[in-house]
């Protein structure tokens, strides 16, 4: 009897019109639909205060203006039928798709200090909604550093390949680009959780993804023990599919196939792994 | 009826038991304060309620449902301001709302018709397309109370809603809070620091010491415990959990309570 009792509420709440279990269809279309809120969210916010986009851009600047230039001179790298500018220019974009999304944390971080979070963690949303609608926001902040590289490399004379098709491919490439990395770091984040730590753990990983890849010179040069990180490395492969959709003449080593899948399957495998940390960042 | 009932809940952080066999029941309607000295285990039995935090032993029913195994049921039945600033500085305030309106499904034309309610409701109204960030304490506290009110929650959770405000501001908010629940009939808990704001505000309050309940009732039942003439709240809390020196709140903590209370002041 008593027991009964103790359920008897519980049948009293449920409302069979907002019925909590909902079939796989309606789910799937709640998630995508949340996702895209949450998306919106940070593309208002980033609308209020755009400035940063442009400030992010003046390192990739530098490095194609100067780095290039002078290592263009010197002929030291071999580059195939390409020059050595034209060879970087793709390498640059995605370094700079890497730097404005590593330190994607430490947003959210600010957002776990505040108690952001806590707010959104205490709504209905999917967990994993959170975390895609963040990474496509992400990946929409990187474009405005792909139409930076593409103007730098029209004034640089870079050979770039304007086939709409090719285009489209570079757009997509570089979104899985940010949306990999903003997910990596979401999860750093997630371990690290205070502001200090994850600045000191992105300085830390900053440079070996970057210096680890194939972004300005070709892995062949290489000593073996870096071609095998360089090959595990995922900036590799969003750097290869670069390289071969963003030139005119431009060539992939592992084929744009191959690139888009490791690119794909690492950045699920990530968004799967941030949605069951993400929790974790207000315990 | 008791729209939220607690089942000896427990919650251990390593070797410290922060919430220790917690068995409380509020009834529908009540505004139901937690007091306690920092420490005392009443943001942890909060994060446990809004489903944060995954309890160690025990559970809790809140609005009809379990909240280990019926979680989201849970989450989209309740309203929660968390202690810290929760407003998104880099939004204006109809935005604030409208994003949050989306998350919970509040669709056409009724999404509309709820923001001006709510922006009407807290005297937000002429501030709607300015950006947060250049709100005053009083008003991040009234807008983020709006929005966790949007999808109408029988039951709302209050964190120390004006913890940083100045008296002016907190009088605003008791107000406002008052307001809701004779609107909506909405059930408040929350946890509080300041005595006077249990024993204007709320009708019943618990004082939790070291993870436990030291004492229960309505704030007059608690004077009379004392068995003295002419007793405050302030006097009783010091009986139940203790003069001792506060025991809770690490330095980091600290910090950003004080870091919340500087951008809400």
């Amino acid at each position: 009897m008593k027991s009964q009792e103790q359920d008897a509420p519980r049948v009293a709440w449920v409302n069979p019109v907002n019925a909590d279990h909902e079939n796989i269809f309606v789910a799937i279309s709640q998630f995508l639909n949340k996702t895209l809120v949450i998306t919106e969210l940070e593309i208002r916010k980033l609308r209020h205060e755009p400035t940063d986009l442009f400030t992010r851009a003046i390192q990739p600047v530098l490095w194609l203006l100067i780095f290039g230039q002078v290592l263009s001179r010197i002929r030291a790298i071999p580059t195939g039928n390409v020059s050595y500018l034209d060879f970087m220019s793709p390498g640059i974009l995605a370094q700079s798709v890497l730097f404005i999304s590593i330190f994607y944390g430490i947003a959210v971080i600010w957002e776990r200090d505040l108690g952001i979070v806590h707010k959104f963690l205490a709504s209905p949303t999917p967990r994993g909604a959170l975390v895609l609608g963040k990474s496509i926001s992400a990946g929409i902040r990187a474009l405005s550093q792909a139409v930076i590289i593409y103007i730098l490399a029209l004034i640089l004379g870079v050979k770039v390949d304007w086939n709409p098709l090719s285009l489209i491919g570079v757009l997509i490439a570089v979104m899985l680009g940010a949306a990999l990395f903003s997910t990596f770091s979401l999860i750093i984040a997630c371990i690290v959780k205070t502001r200090e730590r994850f600045m000191g753990i992105g300085q830390v990983m900053t440079m070996p993804l970057f210096f680890a890849s194939n972004a300005i010179y070709p892995i062949a040069i290489m000593p073996a023990w870096l071609q095998v990180i360089s090959r595990i490395n995922p900036l590799t492969y969003e750097v290869d599919a670069l390289r071969a959709l963003m030139l005119a003449n431009g060539s992939s080593v592992y084929g744009v196939g191959l690139d888009f899948l490791v690119l794909i399957l690492v950045t699920t495998a990530l968004i799967y792994i941030a949605s069951r940390a993400y929790p974790n960042l207000v315990v | 009826m008791n729209i939220l009932e607690t089942k000896q809940l427990t919650r251990v952080f390593g070797t410290l038991t922060a919430v220790d066999d917690l068995s409380i029941s509020v009834q529908d309607g009540e505004i139901f304060g937690l007091l306690g000295p920092n420490g005392a285990g009443k943001t942890t039995t909060l994060k446990m309620l809004t489903t944060l935090l995954p309890p160690t032993s025990g559970t809790a029913i809140v609005a009809g449902f379990d909240i280990v195994h019926q979680a989201r049921s849970v989450r989209r039945r309740i309203g929660y301001v968390p202690q810290l600033l929760s407003a998104d500085g880099a939004l204006t305030g109809y935005e604030n709302l409208l994003m949050f309106a989306k998350l919970y499904d509040i669709n056409g034309i009724e999404r509309e018709q709820r923001i001006g309610q709510s922006l009407k409701l807290m005297q937000l109204e002429d501030a709607s397309r300015k950006l947060v960030n250049t709100y005053s304490g009083g008003m991040i506290r009234r807008l983020e109370i709006a929005q966790s009110m949007l999808h109408r929650p029988p039951i709302l959770f209050l964190d120390e809603p004006t913890i940083g405000l100045d008296p002016l501001a907190r009088s605003s908010v008791w107000e406002h809070i008052r307001q809701l629940k004779s609107n909506f009939g909405t059930t408040i808990i929350l946890t509080t620091h300041y005595m006077e704001e249990a024993d204007t505000l709320c009708g019943r309050v618990a004082i939790m010491h070291e993870g436990r309940i030291a004492a229960i009732g309505t704030p007059s039942e608690l004077k009379a415990s004392l068995g003295r003439d002419e007793v405050t709240l302030d006097e009783v809390f010091a009986h139940y959990a203790g003069a001792e020196l506060e025991v809770g709140g690490s330095f980091r903590e600290i910090s950003r309570t004080r870091r919340t209370a500087r951008r809400l002041g």
